[in-house]
């Protein structure tokens, strides 16, 4: 039929897409809105609304709700989907139309959704999807009888090629009709009372539909979190359903399993209807097949940790090129500013604060890219659930769960693509413990850190001769990071989430070949994500660290002045008694008195960051950090690694005015060896640098990951209890590991 | 009193009800409802979790929540 036949009240405005997880739905969302999509979150929960305009429309929204298996809402993704579907989420209106989507070769578990919306009193459309796989599987199934015992049209569809779009998009031109009485029945112990119960609701809320009425008695008699709402807008209804639960209770009437029991008397004898099976279902698939190999007693683990190696070899040496590219980048803008700018406190605000945030921003990106993209491999192949099935025994040991295995691993580069990963655990408590220990992990942004205080004092010897003590020590910082992290999600779980219990039922779906435009647009999509949210607060923060080094803007010491004049006077006096023929000579002298020159501005750029209100904080905090064995330097620059851990490098060679040269590393080593206090004791000992590394693996010197711990559990309650324990932890172990080798004698 | 806990991989069962008087919802909503026919594939590597057939798709489930589900062998 025509479009324009179709009279505009019976024309949907508003789509909601919905389905069980794996059955294609993002792949069609894509399909039905191309790239006009727009990302945001429901209000006051962290699930991503994603909402487009259905292609060929003037105006048609498609809302993409969370996949779910059930509306009953156990998880935060059913609360919403129930909540959007029922007009109960702010800001959503009622859509017009539900497209369902369901996998053709998994019919029954999938129409089970279905039949809770049409419940609900919602106009329905069923996209088959993955007919090719069910012929594959040699399912055929009766399209034409599906939709008449559904009572929806239903619409046979291969998303990922694009097959049956056309008439999807005609079919969603228009709202089918409704059939105001389900057609499924409840065990018969229960349909009396759920009736009644339906009827006391109807007195009590006129307008809803007669199924809907049944659809919410029925979750009110099961769920607590279903029936509290009623307590105040119908508060006999409310009392009527305690009323029933006492008396089933007394009679033994399983009503809990009322519903689920009834949904799928129906649904059987329905598949079983419609399917033609021209394939003995015992016989192996080719996922059958592949999981033997790929979950494997022995070959399994092995496969796994080697696909591990693979990625974590490919976004170390893969990301490194691309971060220097984007360093030196950042330092050429930066300059280039410098050079186009008048000098002034603008320019110091553009090229310090502005391109040096944006920069710290960015330089995440290629891990964060590349990673993406290997999560959106596993996960759209069907392998992220069985990495989930191997470790889960190992994990939950910890607190953890087999899904917390990616998102720990992925905290080795970074903690913020890790804390993203962790989305793909669907119980909360488990996804909490995990964000709230994979800041533990030892990042990359550790390591310069860990090889400048190595290299400087820890010995170059070796144990027995061999095991070298700087390699055994960067090793076992990793190892005391990891551990930690265990203990922190073991403790998490016993005296945080006392009692809650965490269930592990997870499909695994077939392995599919993955669509490389669907897994690069995942990856843009969650990097856009983290520039735009985390990027956010990470450049204003740069830009508060970057005034708290700078200001207040001392006086350049006079005696610093004289030098630099003396050096000009110098250089003019020498040039003037050379003979006129002498430009060797004269080169030589200008640059002897640059580098002077230079030597002068380190030192004023120490002097300034000295009498900064970040050395005033070192100097402020110094008394708390020096049973650490921590001087107002040292505390400095970790004030200033809270920007980036690796940031405390640059802010001590600035301190120490060693410049920025190529070989800044070795200097500054020099500088800190050689640095001495009044009394004339070394600052730095082998303790001091040992301590302050211990310091570095447990403290969240890192405010990027605390602005998307913040994003991802949509409080400051959990990252400011993250930031605390860490700190605490680095404090009390660095104490320890101070004064207890004070009294041991290493102090020297 | 057999479970399906107790089943081994390769064996198969049908649910005939649960040790709880309040099974876990998620369970049933999977379809692990009395009546339905239950193949135990394989379990994990380390033993757990166990990966199930059940209504033509594979599910995972610990062996806590298995020894819930009760099951006559066959």
């Amino acid at each position: 039929m025509p479009v324009a036949s179709i009279p505009a009240e019976t024309r949907p405005r508003r789509i909601a897409l919905a389905g069980n997880p794996n059955v294609g739905k993002t792949t069609l969302f894509n399909a039905l809105t191309g790239l006009r999509q727009k990302v945001a979150n429901y209000p006051g929960v962290t699930v991503e609304r994603k909402s487009g305009r259905l292609v060929n429309t003037e105006g048609v929204e498609v809302v993409d709700l969370p996949g779910t298996y059930s509306l009953n809402p156990k998880s935060l993704d059913e609360r919403v989907a129930y909540d959007v579907l029922v007009g109960r989420m702010d800001g959503e209106a009622v859509p017009d139309l539900v497209l369902c989507v369901v996998d053709a070769t998994n019919l029954e578990r999938n129409l089970y959704l279905v039949t809770q919306i049409q419940d609900l009193g919602l106009p329905v459309v069923v996209a088959l999807n993955m007919m090719d796989a069910a012929q594959e599987a040699g399912l055929e199934i009766d399209v034409d009888g599906l939709a008449k015992r559904l009572n929806a049209p239903v619409l046979p569809l291969v998303a990922r090629n694009k097959i049956g779009l056309d008439a999807l998009l005609a079919a969603l031109a228009e709202v089918p009709p409704v059939k105001a009485t389900a057609a499924w029945d409840l065990i018969p112990a229960a349909e009396k009372p759920v009736a009644d119960l339906a009827a006391q609701l109807d007195a009590e809320v006129p307008g809803l539909p007669e199924r809907r009425c049944r659809f919410e008695a029925l979750g009110a008699l099961s769920s607590d979190l279903l029936l509290a709402p009623w307590q105040e807008r119908a508060p006999q209804f409310h009392q009527a359903v305690l009323d029933a639960r006492a008396d089933l209770e007394a009679r033994k009437v399983p009503y809990k399993q009322a519903e689920m029991m009834g949904r799928y008397a129906w649904l059987g004898p329905l598949a079983a209807d419609v399917i033609a099976r021209h394939k003995d279902p015992s016989d192996q698939t080719r996922s059958d097949k592949i999981d033997a190999i790929l979950t494997h007693r022995i070959a399994g683990p092995l496969i796994f940790v080697g696909i591990l190696v693979l990625i974590f070899q490919a976004v170390f040496s893969w990301a490194g090129p691309a971060m220097d590219l984007i360093e030196t980048t950042v330092v050429a803008l930066g300059s280039g500013v410098r050079s186009l700018m008048p000098d002034g406190m603008i320019e110091d605000v553009m090229v310090e604060g502005v391109i040096t945030g944006v920069g710290n921003v960015v330089i995440f990106l290629p891990q964060i890219l590349l990673l993406f993209f290997f999560l959106g491999l596993m996960e759209d192949t069907g392998y992220m659930a069985r990495t989930a099935f191997i470790m889960d025994r190992l994990m939950r040991r910890m607190g953890l769960s087999g899904a917390s295995v990616v998102p720990l691993l992925s905290s080795y580069a970074c903690a913020i693509p890790g804390i993203m990963a962790a989305r793909t655990l669907s119980n909360e408590r488990d996804r909490i413990i995990t964000i709230m220990v994979a800041p533990l992990m030892s990042c990359s942004a550790r390591l310069p850190v860990y090889t400048l205080f190595i290299a400087a004092f820890i010995p170059t010897g070796a144990l027995f001769g061999v095991i070298g003590y700087q390699g055994l020590t960067m090793f076992s910082l990793y190892v005391l990071g990891t551990v930690m992290a265990f203990f922190a999600a073991w403790v998490l779980k016993r005296v945080v989430f006392k009692g809650s219990s965490s269930m592990f039922v997870m499909e695994l779906p077939p392995y599919r070949l993955p669509r490389m435009k669907q897994v690069l647009w995942r990856m843009v999509d969650r990097s856009k994500a983290f520039v735009v949210r985390a990027g956010r607060i990470i450049f204003g923060l740069s830009i508060l660290l970057w005034f708290l080094a700078a200001y207040p803007k001392t006086d350049t010491d006079s005696a610093l002045e004289s030098a630099r004049a003396e050096a000009e006077a110098t250089y003019q006096t020498q040039v003037q008694n050379l003979p006129p023929t002498a430009d060797a000579e004269r080169q030589r002298l200008a640059e002897a008195r640059d580098a002077q020159l230079a030597e002068i501005d380190t030192e004023v750029a120490g002097q300034q960051i000295r009498q900064s209100f970040i050395g005033m904080l070192g100097h402020a905090v110094e008394p708390i950090m020096r049973p650490l064995g921590f001087d107002w330097k040292m505390s400095a620059g970790i004030l200033s690694a809270f920007a980036a851990r690796e940031v405390i490098v640059s802010t001590m060679a600035t301190i120490y005015s060693v410049g920025e040269e190529d070989d800044e590393p070795v200097l500054l080593r020099d500088a800190l060896k050689a640095d001495r206090y009044p009394d004339g004791r070394p600052v730095y000992t082998p303790l001091v640098a040992l301590s302050l590394l211990i310091f570095f693996v447990f403290a969240l010197q890192c405010m990027s990951t605390l602005a998307i711990a913040r994003r991802e559990l949509n409080s400051w309650k959990w990252p400011a209890v993250m930031w605390l324990y860490m700190f605490a932890l680095a404090y009390v172990f660095s104490l320890v590991v101070y004064q207890g080798g004070l009294a041991l004698g290493w102090g020297v | 009193m057999v479970t399906l806990r107790d089943l081994k991989p390769g064996e198969r069962g049908t649910v005939i009800g649960y040790t709880d008087d309040d099974p876990p919802g998620r369970l049933l909503e999977m379809g692990l409802l009395p009546g339905t026919s239950v193949e135990i594939v394989r379990l994990a590597p380390l033993g757990d979790p166990i990966d199930l057939k059940v209504r033509g798709f594979h599910l995972s489930i610990r062996q806590h929540e298995a020894a819930h589900i009760q099951v006559e062998r066959g």
